[in-house]
């Protein structure tokens, strides 16, 4: 019996020729990612390091991006420990403030591979499917395990394999495709689950990979995972990282699926996630009249270059409705740099944006545009969570750049394709 | 013993607001704001012992693993939900927070019912009706036995360095 991505990658993770889903496996992932959370992370395990050490200097990525920079005593005090501790044990691969939001800067700098296996205390580690690598999110405590030890046990999980046929339409992207599959299986619906991208999937650049494999964990699964192609060898190459630094695993023909689920792209239109659930999905043309006061587009699902430049050709010469506050988010300071040397940043000031450093901004809350009891906000990020960006009282809608944009210009939640370019 | 019945896809900030996830580490931190945004009566009132039954999806969301240390630390018994989020199943077991995934359990539940659980017989009672749950596999029980996974991997280390 053939073997499914997520089998083949544990087996090989494990030493072992063969898993079976819902087999133990002690694995040693490549890399395990922490953020800000590196502080909590580490106090739990003080007297450890102390004696001990780290269990390999090279193991760790470290970003600091959750509260960017600091916006209290307390978050600047974490971040001043987790320098300390970086200088300390000289971990390699630490990316300080500004540098981006963790999962943005794992994959440009080359540390997520086709192949590699990561771990992350952070839910949306899940991204790196997008470049062929499984990883997947873990708590706090198995991150402070893992710095003392480099391993740590997984279940195999079963696969459930999407085949993406036919093309997207103008004005559809990969977030509508996203949402909408979310839309259909539900916040559980791939729970405990490994979830393969297959079909037409030449049509989706790194970046459109990136947006559906980030918003894998919203649907329960344990990882998400576009195959390896022409696309991906093309972006490795782009920066930088050789074929010869990687090995794809590539799933088998005869491999064993839970459930094989087909989904014809040609039907889908712009999508929105309506409060408070990532699966309550609805076509942005069946909302009647939803004013907004906030936009938002960046953070980790779609802060990319592609995602601004969309929301540029949408605003360009166009001024945003005067209600409403348009937040401008880069993923990274790669991104951010590129928007500004090719000016797809200046025509989303102009337009009245306001340009966030890059990190992840108000996505959870904590800082830089939390939103008030009565609120509405449509956001490019991956969470509609009730009180995820402050008020409680506050509703979430999420969409791609183009619906964001496209809102941010009429105050209300707008189908992408009403707008005259 | 109080039982807290809630729905589907209780989701991490529901159970911690994000917005604390930098500033609050500690149980005596979190504890007050437990819950905050999906019942204020929670933190003042639970009691250990208590025990949450839920829907589908208990859990889902971040990977801030507040929401399990501040359910441990005021006494949870157990969650009892149709199903949990990975992360968070996870979680539970690296704080020896008992989770027990039985759809027929919790559908059976009504207002009134008292619930009991023998863990070692895989068994739970509600009102008049017993259900069994699968018992853990060996590698996690280690890790529960040992008092969650920091306990276990001292151990691992004190074997590998002495």
């Amino acid at each position: 019996m053939g073997m499914t991505f997520a089998e083949k990658i544990l087996a090989k993770y494990s030493g072992k020729k063969e898993t079976m889903p819902g087999e133990i496996v002690t694995v040693k992932p490549d890399h395990l990612l922490t953020h800000d959370n590196t502080a909590a992370i580490i106090q739990k395990i003080k007297e450890e390091l102390e004696r001990h050490g780290v269990f390999s200097s090279d193991l760790s990525i470290i970003v600091i991006d959750h509260v960017v920079p600091a916006s209290s005593e307390k978050t600047a005090d974490n971040h001043k420990k987790i320098r300390e501790f970086v200088k300390k044990y000289h971990i390699t691969h630490f990316f300080d403030a500004g540098n981006g939001i963790c999962h943005q800067v794992v994959v440009e700098k080359g540390l997520a591979l086709p192949g590699s296996l990561i771990l992350g205390s952070d839910s949306h580690t899940c991204s790196y499917g997008a470049v062929n690598a499984f990883s997947t999110g873990i708590d706090r405590t198995e991150a402070a395990s893992l710095l003392l030890t480099g391993e740590t046990w997984l279940k195999v999980p079963q696969s459930i394999k999407m085949i993406l046929k036919g093309k997207l339409s103008d004005n559809v992207y990969a977030k509508d495709v996203i949402l909408y599959i979310i839309g259909d299986i539900t916040a559980s619906g791939a729970t405990y689950c490994s979830v393969e991208f297959h079909g037409d999937i030449s049509q989706f650049s790194i970046e459109d990979r990136f947006t559906m494999a980030n918003m894998g964990v919203e649907m329960g699964a344990k990882n998400a995972v576009f195959p390896f192609d022409d696309i991906t060898r093309g972006y490795l190459d782009s920066i930088g990282v050789p074929s010869s630094a990687y090995s794809p695993v590539y799933p088998d023909e005869d491999a064993s699926y839970m459930e094989i689920l087909e989904y014809n792209l040609d039907e889908i239109e712009p999508m929105v996630a309506c409060p408070h659930t990532v699966d309550n999905v609805k076509p942005v043309k069946d909302l009647e009249d939803i004013d907004i006061q906030q936009c938002l587009i960046g953070t980790c699902t779609n802060g990319r270059y592609s995602d601004f430049q969309v929301a540029a050709k949408i605003l360009k010469d166009k001024k945003i409705h005067p209600d409403v506050r348009l937040l401008l988010l880069p993923a990274s300071k790669s991104v951010l740099e590129k928007t500004l040397e090719t000016g797809v940043m200046q025509p989303l000031i102009e337009a009245g944006g306001i340009l966030l450093p890059p990190g992840c901004g108000p996505c959870l809350g904590a800082h830089q545009g939390v939103l008030a009891p009565g609120e509405r906000c449509i956001s490019t990020a991956n969470r509609n969570f009730k009180g995820r960006m402050g008020s409680k009282e506050a509703e979430i809608y999420l969409a791609s750049p183009a619906t964001v944009a496209a809102s941010a210009l009429y105050g209300r939640i707008t189908d992408p394709r009403e707008v005259d370019l | 013993m109080r039982i807290w019945r809630y729905g589907d896809d209780i989701n991490t900030d529901m159970l911690f607001p994000g917005k604390y996830t930098y500033t609050c580490s500690t149980p005596d931190e979190i504890k007050p704001h437990l819950l905050e945004d999906l019942d204020p009566e929670f933190a003042r009132k639970v009691k250990p012992g208590d025990i949450i039954v839920a829907g589908k999806n208990f859990g889902c969301g971040s990977s801030r693993e507040q929401p399990v240390v501040g359910l441990k630390a005021v006494g949870i018994k157990a969650v009892i939900a149709e199903s949990f989020a990975r992360i968070f199943y996870r979680a539970a077991i690296n704080q020896g927070l008992l989770l027990i995934e039985s759809a027929e359990a919790v559908k059976a539940y009504k207002p009134g019912d008292k619930i009991s659980i023998d863990i070692d017989k895989g068994r739970i009672t509600v009102g008049d009706k017993e259900f069994s749950f699968p018992p853990l596999p060996k590698e996690i029980l280690a890790i529960r036995e040992a008092g969650g996974l920091l306990n276990y991997t001292r151990e691992k280390l004190r074997k590998l360095y002495g």
